[in-house]
């Protein structure tokens, strides 16, 4: 199978990768994080937010997945980049379908990135209720 | 950005000419030498080897009975007992289903193991909706099964084994001689087959001392053409099954259908080559294999060998890497050519059926790759894919949340995982 230039380039040039735990400067309560898959099924992906003012300032991610898998969080990381965060609750995997070229085999990694964004705003909206 | 996530860039060495074979396993180069053998069988003699009354049949068929002779020698059998067939998959299902339709009055019990390749066990999982009854054995982690678990495992309606000599996943080697021999110690007249594809002309095989009563190869795996295969059937006592294909009665009425002479001369050459040469290429390939092991390892931690490191085809290494999966790391070895247990390589979202049945967790399963070293690798190749490999994986690892909480002391089976 081959893969489309748009997988190779974010697989070869990753975006975004990384934790905020590791960045001093950060404010943890800022921070959202989302860790979805398992490792049984093949692909896990974590996606961290952080929020100023209501808007995703910034975006980390680390993925175990196929290079499509790591492509998808990839590429969620660039999209929800200065949105809010009811306008990343939005995004949906057929974005990201269409964007990457995904094969339908591949779809399920764009379902995980759509997961991801997802979990990360609810643990950012869970800290912030506390 | 971190230059770890950068893509890794290595100069190629002189020698070494991308991209590089790694799934001998798979398939293999046909040996220059066999095809010089095969194409005059094209062009000039090009007789039916069936054809009894002139020259071009006389030549074609001398040339068919010569290469029986080549691929029995290597099996320890005789030229008489080679039934050609199209390869492995048709012998696999020539022997099961041939072998259980012919006893099926003498009972309705087959016994394999659950590593077999597909052609075995799907004609297994057919004959089984036809009322046969199979058990299928668990190897141990290691791969292996022992002749008391298939001893035990027989009854008196047991009409077929069918074990493999070796595996094409993780190339382990069973003890096929001690299990040959438990088996007829049991009931001598219960069949015993053996799937012999990746074994021929890699390890010793030797069809007495196996007390094998059929046993299948093909020459695309040996460095011959693809499309000729045969199924060895015993003659002394005879072993009778029925065709599954019928015609003009070829091979002694086993398999019907016009022999492709030119892949038949150049299965019996790549036979007779591995006779010669099966000796000093074990030393060198293992000596491959054991330097990819090595370096590999010595670079890496949290590797895991799939198998039995022992009792293994020389040319084969099976190995998980922790927290990488499978096929984001063929993607990075794009210019070599492996394959992988991970489930995104196979249409199906499952991982490795053989790793499975090993007791391989599916998150290591999934981050196996198997290596196929062959004839034609060279040690500058292999020196070129230690350092790929280890960069590939030290880059993926960085990428990988779960390498990073691995290397945080958290333990990931504390973790509660949404499966999707």
């Amino acid at each position: 199978m081959a893969y489309s230039d748009k997988v190779i380039d974010h697989y070869e040039n990753p975006r975004n990768v990384g934790t905020f735990k590791t960045e001093t400067d950060i404010d943890a309560g800022e921070v959202g994080t989302g860790l979805v898959g398992a490792p049984a099924c093949g692909d896990v992906m974590r996606l961290e937010i952080r929020v100023v003012d209501g808007t995703i300032a910034d975006a980390r991610f680390k993925t175990f997945g196929c290079g499509s898998a790591i492509a998808s969080s990839s590429l969620a990381t660039e999209m929800i980049k200065g949105m809010t965060l009811d306008q990343a609750a939005q995004i949906k995997n057929t974005q990201i379908v269409e964007e990457l070229n995904l094969p339908p085999v591949k779809i399920h990694c764009s379902v995980l990135a759509e997961d991801a964004i997802k979990a990360a705003i609810e643990d950012y909206k869970k800290k912030r209720s506390k | 950005m971190t230059a770890a996530t950068k893509p890794i860039e290595i100069p190629v060495p002189t020698g070494v000419k991308l991209p590089i074979f790694l799934d001998n396993h798979s398939t293999t180069a046909v040996d220059p030498r066999v095809v010089e053998t095969m194409i005059p069988f094209f062009t000039e003699h090009y007789g039916n080897a069936a054809s009894r009354n002139h020259v071009f049949g006389w030549t074609a068929e001398a040339a068919v009975e010569n290469a029986r002779g080549q691929i029995a020698a290597l099996l320890g059998g005789d030229a008489k007992e080679i039934v050609l067939t199209s390869g492995a998959t048709e012998s696999n299902n020539l022997a099961i289903k041939g072998a259980a339709s012919f006893l099926k009055k003498q009972g309705n019990h087959i016994i394999t193991v659950e590593t077999e390749h597909k052609s075995v066990l799907d004609t297994c999982k057919r004959l089984q909706r036809e009322g046969f009854e199979i058990t299928y054995l668990r190897p141990a982690k290691d791969g292996l099964v022992t002749p008391e678990q298939v001893v035990e495992a027989m009854t008196d309606k047991t009409i077929l084994v069918s074990i493999m000599v070796a595996n094409n996943e993780i190339g382990v080697v069973q003890p096929i001689e001690a299990i040959g021999a438990a088996v007829k110690a049991r009931n001598p007249k219960a069949l015993f087959h053996t799937d012999a594809v990746q074994a021929f002309g890699k390890v010793p095989f030797d069809v007495e001392k196996a007390k094998v009563d059929l046993a299948a190869v093909s020459a695309h795996k040996l460095y011959g053409p693809k499309g000729i295969g045969a199924l060895w059937v015993r003659r002394k006592p005879r072993v009778r099954i029925d065709p599954i294909i019928d015609g003009g009665g070829h091979e002694r009425g086993m398999r019907s259908g016009t022999l492709p002479v030119p892949l038949i001369v150049g299965f019996g050459k790549a036979a007779a080559l591995a006779m010669d040469e099966m000796a000093a290429e074990t030393l060198r390939v293992r000596a491959l294999r054991d330097r990819l092991y090595r370096g590999i390892t010595s670079r890496l931690t949290e590797t895991y060998v799939n198998g039995s490191l022992e009792c293994r085809l020389p040319g084969n290494l099976n190995i998980s890497f922790a927290f990488v999966e499978g096929e984001s790391l063929l993607m990075a070895l794009k210019d070599i050519a492996v394959s992988s247990g991970s489930a995104c390589t196979s249409a199906s979202l499952e991982p490795s059926y053989v790793l499975r049945a090993l007791g391989v967790g599916d998150e290591l399963a999934h981050t196996s790759i198997r290596f196929g070293i062959g004839r034609f690798n060279t040690e500058a190749e292999v020196d070129y894919v230690i350092e790929l490999v280890a960069r590939s994986v030290e880059r993926l690892r960085s990428l990988s949340p779960l390498w990073e909480m691995h290397q945080d002391g958290i333990d990931l089976n504390s973790i509660q995982w949404t499966p999707h």
